[in-house]
């Protein structure tokens, strides 16, 4: 079973506002598939789908071959299907140590506490040696590493990051990348949604384009990025 | 080129954010004019600025060759200039015919009005709610409610029409139907500058586009054009270098 993560023909939208009319993608194991598309394309709302938060109208979500479309985002994380949201969302007024706490709440991620807190101090020194500080202190780039730190320690099967980079200064998002990577060789399966289409595709091992609410493309990215209609799908020509 | 509307070196600040930073382009008559960006590009904030909902903090907002900057907005929209809303707006408690006559006793003419309910009339049948005039706004369905939106500020008989993402939340055959209304809309004369976010839609519509990103003008010309700059592609896709150095930094 290689896909760990898929989504069939998801429908999902807002009160009367529909945004997804039907996406369908795989998450594989062990691989870095990714999610690009221009603003309001719909990105973030299939990883609200795909985790539950905003529970899809149509269509399936499966994981590990087993439906899960209505399973609550808290059973989902127990699953080891675990979001690194948007802007981070940490919990500011707690020290680092307390949001990576929280990441483990589940009874999977508590039996692994430890070992999983052990790995990601080695993945961020940073963290380890700033564990009291306050999170809401930390700059932009900092709070991303914490985000997924937190995500970590809830042991997850399948890591979901939705933009990364976004709004970081260039050093910082090569260093998140980097980390990216150490996470992708460690053996972990990633699905991220990222705004920057080149950096992305130079590590995807598969990538989806999204438009509109819509699947515009998918394949390679080597061979995603040599197409000239990818631009088609942020701009429209 | 002397435009209907003439947007000159306009600035808006909130606090530390550059909403609008210098921002000046013209929109000629009859013409659809395009304004599309990332969001947070100010697409909206210029929309505020143009019809008096803000104050810039310089520059100026010429409509018809008169400085309307700062002018309060009921009164831009007694001197031609119409808007809609990107969140839409309507009056709920009212019937779609009654929306449509506020439009229309508060817009370019000063109707009576007896008058005012004939034009709402005609511009609720002309978006395609004349089957609904009677019925509250607030059980129209979300396509129902955008064209209430257009229709209300068409019922303002306005020379220039901003539309703000009357596209956004439809499902694909409501944005064929509501593109249909917005080009009779310049077919009638009125000049069209409009935001929005479907990139196939607002490409096909707009004689020419501005594209707007971090507050500033980055690139204005035909659609093609625009579509073509590598200024703008990097601005939707991402900085090139960036992948590149990281690949550098991998091998």
């Amino acid at each position: 079973m290689s896909e760990l993560l898929e989504l069939q023909g998801v429908e999902a939208g807002y009160g009367d506002v529909q945004v997804l009319w039907g996406i369908s993608l795989k998450a594989r194991r062990g691989e870095l598939t990714t999610i690009v598309g221009a603003n309001g394309a719909g990105k973030t709302t299939a990883l609200r789908a795909a985790v539950g938060s905003l529970p899809p109208r149509g269509g399936r979500v499966l994981f590990q071959g087993e439906d899960v479309t209505r399973l609550a985002p808290h059973d989902k994380v127990a699953r080891g299907i675990v979001l690194v949201p948007e802007g981070r969302q940490l919990f500011a007024a707690m020290s680092v140590e307390e949001n990576l706490e929280m990441g483990a709440y589940s009874a999977r991620a508590q039996r692994k506490f430890d070992k999983c807190l052990n790995e990601v101090f080695e993945l961020f020194p940073r963290l380890k040696d700033r564990r009291r500080q306050i999170a809401g202190t930390f700059s932009g780039g900092e709070q991303q590493m914490l985000a997924i730190a937190r995500g970590l320690m809830s042991d997850p099967e399948i890591l979901i990051i939705d933009e990364l980079s976004l709004g970081l200064a260039p050093v910082v998002v090569h260093q998140l990348f980097n980390t990216l990577k150490t996470l992708k060789q460690s053996g972990i399966s990633i699905l991220l949604v990222e705004q920057n289409v080149h950096l992305a595709f130079a590590l995807s091992d598969y990538a989806y384009v999204m438009a509109e609410g819509k699947l515009f493309t998918e394949g390679k990215p080597v061979e995603l990025a040599k197409r000239p209609d990818i631009r088609q799908a942020y701009l429209g020509l | 080129m002397t435009g209907l509307l003439a947007i000159e070196n306009l600035d808006k600040r909130f606090g530390g954010l550059a909403a609008v930073q210098d921002v000046s382009f013209e929109v000629a008559e009859h013409e659809i004019l395009g304004l599309i960006g990332p969001n947070g590009a100010g697409k909206s904030t210029l929309f505020n600025l143009i019809n008096g909902v803000f104050k810039p903090d310089r520059g100026r907002v010429m409509f018809r060759g008169v400085d309307i900057t700062g002018m309060a907005p009921y009164n831009v929209a007694r001197a031609g200039l119409a808007r809609t809303h990107q969140i839409v707006q309507p009056l709920t408690a009212m019937s779609v015919r009654d929306n449509c006559t506020v439009g229309a006793c508060f817009g370019r003419d000063n109707l009576p009005l007896n008058a005012a309910q004939q034009i709402a009339e005609e511009a609720a049948v002309f978006v395609g709610l004349g089957d609904r005039l009677d019925m509250p706004a607030s059980q129209l369905t979300v396509a129902g409610k955008k064209r209430l939106e257009l229709a209300r500020a068409l019922s303002a008989q306005p020379t220039l029409l901003l539309l703000d993402e009357v596209l956004a939340g439809l499902n694909p055959t409501e944005v064929e139907r509501m593109i249909a209304v917005i080009r009779r809309i310049r077919e009638r004369g009125v000049t069209i500058l409009m935001i929005e976010h479907l990139m196939q839609a607002i490409m096909s519509l707009s004689d020419r586009i501005v594209v707007l990103n971090t507050g500033q003008k980055l690139a204005e010309g035909s659609p093609s054009e625009v579509a073509n700059d590598p200024i703008v592609i990097e601005a939707y896709l991402g900085d090139p270098e960036l992948a590149a150095e990281f690949r550098g930094a991998l091998a």
